[in-house]
């Protein structure tokens, strides 16, 4: 298992490599970094020409991905535009942990992150509990009600809700339990922002606003993972040990709780172990819809700017969080099921 | 007497006709199997009702007409005039919504045939070749992968974005952002595709039939093509037809952030950016973003169950009919 794991992070070694050019490349070509930085007005020849060379925009790409990589403290920069280098270059690098400075704030990217990571991941872990526990309770319950009326109209519901743009959904849940309620004078739910100007920053007025956005998020998931939970469930169930357990004479719950819902639910652990990292800023849409200032905001702002350094950040933030995700899901299965072993 | 006369007759008569049935084709079997999957078939008639609509809806009125802008009604509710209301411009969202599904139908369709060439050539190499040629192109799948596709797809349509320039097709002035949107998803999503397809290579590549094929010096082009790509046709097809819902989907989540299709060509998903990109439209004129989206909607449903009922018909452990 040691030896596994240990192989699987050398192999992630030459694949974040080669992500990383592919992505530099692309990102390259994305616009002018430049042509919004005069603000308001058009940048002025002279001063494009000083910040050109002074972001090392006019290096060959090959080279401006080095200085990302390793950083360029050991070259010279030419500032004034002389043709000399003089300056030496101040950045580490991506290896040495230096992501870079945002175009659009100066800020480290790291730091521009940080400040949003945290918002992000609140919407994703109460979105994961919500989506982990209703795909156990819809997913059961349908499984051992087969092909009763109940089961064939939450098969119905999850496949709409499946098919489900994720904008309809959070514009029906904006209209409905926002501008609806509200007109209608029962409480309402806030559909935008993180907390409301006036009251400010607390617990209950977060907690408040992730509800729309996260419960848009769940319900389309939740379908695809309670019809998977279905099937395991299913499947467990018509297994030997099952019936033994059955005419044993042990109590229906207890079957189906202590028993079937063990291997049925192991399953679980691959889709979300694989599903997690890519929320990181896979909510992107729903961001956009709540106003919720979040990775997938920053990812979309920053684009727009061109801003390289903090759009490199982020994708390579998420490239990382996937792979280290799937070797962690592959260990978490082989901690649960005892029968896979890694060579 | 009689009816034991009767059960002799009938005996040998359906012994004969049994025999002289001639066995079931590979497709009248998958038929038989999918026309038992009732949502399959009304999603296969919703679909039909659904290009009906947008085709058959350009007969009526013109391209031009429904960019036809008439500042003086904007943001009207449905009327009889206007049966699903106009937008911030007066532009009738009925109209738009033919034109704009026409372009949403084909993009699905044509991102699924750039989704399969590039998923069935690199599978198909990487499983019949083997060794370096597999590595490397499965470590380039893989790194494709990583990356979630909603960000790979709008940093490409920064890429490519303004650089194709209009085209006329069949009489229309098409936004070049069109193919960009097309190649975009459909290069952004062959991964699953190709690991399906190599996975199928690796393990019929060992058959005789290859091995006899190989024996006649067949080349290796040839093999892929001709002996090998038409036995794994079965997970191609259902991949192929979910794969069309997705690209629809990605392609209105990128107009709706305004990175996809742009003004004037219509598409469902960019209709929807207009109709959202002001927080106070969504509550006023809930008609602008309903009508796109439950063609979204239906659309990606009907898919969705033909697809599941090509799975349940062309799966060859239920093949019994």
């Amino acid at each position: 298992m040691g030896r596994y794991v240990i192989r699987r992070l050398l192999q992630a070694i030459p694949l974040l490599l080669l992500i990383s050019v592919v992505l530099f490349l692309l990102m390259n070509n994305m616009g002018d970094p430049l042509a919004t930085m005069g603000g308001r007005r058009p940048t002025r020849s002279q001063d494009r020409e000083r910040l050109t060379r002074q972001l090392g925009l006019d290096k060959p790409v090959m080279v401006q991905y080095l200085y990302w990589l390793v950083g360029n403290d050991w070259a010279k920069a030419d500032m004034d535009g002389d043709g000399v280098a003089e300056t030496p270059g101040t950045r580490k690098g991506v290896l040495r942990g230096d992501l870079g400075t945002s175009l659009v704030n100066r800020k480290p990217v790291v730091e521009v992150i940080g400040e949003r990571l945290p918002n992000t991941l609140l919407l994703m872990g109460a979105y994961e509990v919500i989506v982990i526990l209703g795909a156990l309770a819809v997913g059961i319950f349908s499984a051992v009600r087969q092909y009763s009326a109940i089961d064939h109209i939450v098969t119905g519901i999850s496949f709409v809700l499946y098919s489900m743009p994720i904008f309809f959904m959070a514009l029906l849940g904006i209209y409905i339990f926002s501008v609806s309620f509200q007109r209608w004078g029962l409480p309402y739910l806030p559909p935008n922002g993180m907390f409301t100007e006036q009251v400010g920053k607390t617990p209950g007025q977060v907690a408040l606003h992730m509800i729309l956005p996260v419960m848009s998020l769940a319900l389309i998931s939740l379908a695809g993972y309670s019809r998977y939970m279905r099937s395991t469930m299913l499947e467990v169930l018509h297994q030997d040990y099952i019936r033994t357990a059955k005419s044993k004479g042990l109590k229906r719950r207890y079957v189906l709780f202590t028993h079937a819902l063990k291997n049925a639910a192991l399953p679980i652990v691959t889709i979300v172990g694989l599903d997690l990292p890519s929320l990181l800023g896979g909510a992107i849409v729903t961001e956009r819809i709540f106003a919720w200032p979040g990775m997938g905001r920053l990812f979309l702002d920053h684009v727009e700017r061109v801003d390289v350094a903090v759009v490199m950040g982020i994708l390579m933030l998420v490239s990382v969080a996937v792979i280290v995700f799937q070797i962690l899901t592959d260990i978490t299965y082989a901690w649960l099921d005892p029968r896979i072993r890694y060579s | 007497m009689s009816s034991s006369a009767e059960t002799a007759a009938a005996i040998p008569k359906f012994q004969v006709d049994e025999l002289e049935a001639p066995p079931l084709t590979l497709r009248q079997l998958t038929w038989r199997r999918f026309r038992r999957h009732k949502m399959a078939l009304a999603g296969i008639v919703v679909l039909g009702l659904l290009f009906l609509y947008s085709f058959g809806g350009a007969l009526f009125f013109s391209e031009d007409e429904a960019n036809y802008t008439e500042t003086g009604i904007m943001l009207q509710a449905p009327s009889a005039e206007h049966p699903f209301g106009t937008d911030t411009v007066g532009r009738d969202i009925l109209k738009r919504s033919v034109f704009g599904g026409q372009i949403s139908l084909v993009i699905g369709l044509t991102a699924m045939i750039v989704e399969l060439v590039a998923g069935i050539l690199i599978g198909s190499m990487s499983g019949y070749f083997g060794g370096l040629t597999d590595s490397l192109l499965m470590r380039f799948t893989e790194a494709v992968f990583v990356i979630p596709q909603l960000f790979l797809l709008i940093v490409m349509s920064k890429y490519f974005g303004g650089k194709i320039p209009n085209l006329e097709v069949l009489g229309r002035e098409l936004s070049g952002s069109v193919i960009v949107v097309i190649l975009i998803i459909g290069l952004t999503s062959w991964m699953y595709l190709a690991r399906i397809v190599r996975a199928e290579f690796i393990s019929l590549k060992e058959r005789e039939f290859v091995l006899a094929a190989r024996a006649t010096g067949t080349p290796a082009r040839e093999i892929i093509f001709r002996h090998i790509l038409p036995s794994c046709m079965a997970p191609i097809i259902v991949s192929a037809t979910l794969s069309v819902a997705a690209a629809i989907l990605s392609e209105s989540y990128i107009s709706f952030l305004g990175l996809g299709v742009q003004a004037p060509t219509a598409t469902w998903g960019n209709m929807l950016q207009a109709a959202t990109s002001n927080f106070s439209r969504i509550e006023s004129a809930p008609w602008f973003w309903l009508f796109p989206s439950l063609f979204i909607l239906l659309t990606v449903l009907s898919i969705n169950f033909v697809g599941d009922g090509l799975r349940d018909a062309l799966d060859p452990r239920s093949r019994a009919v």
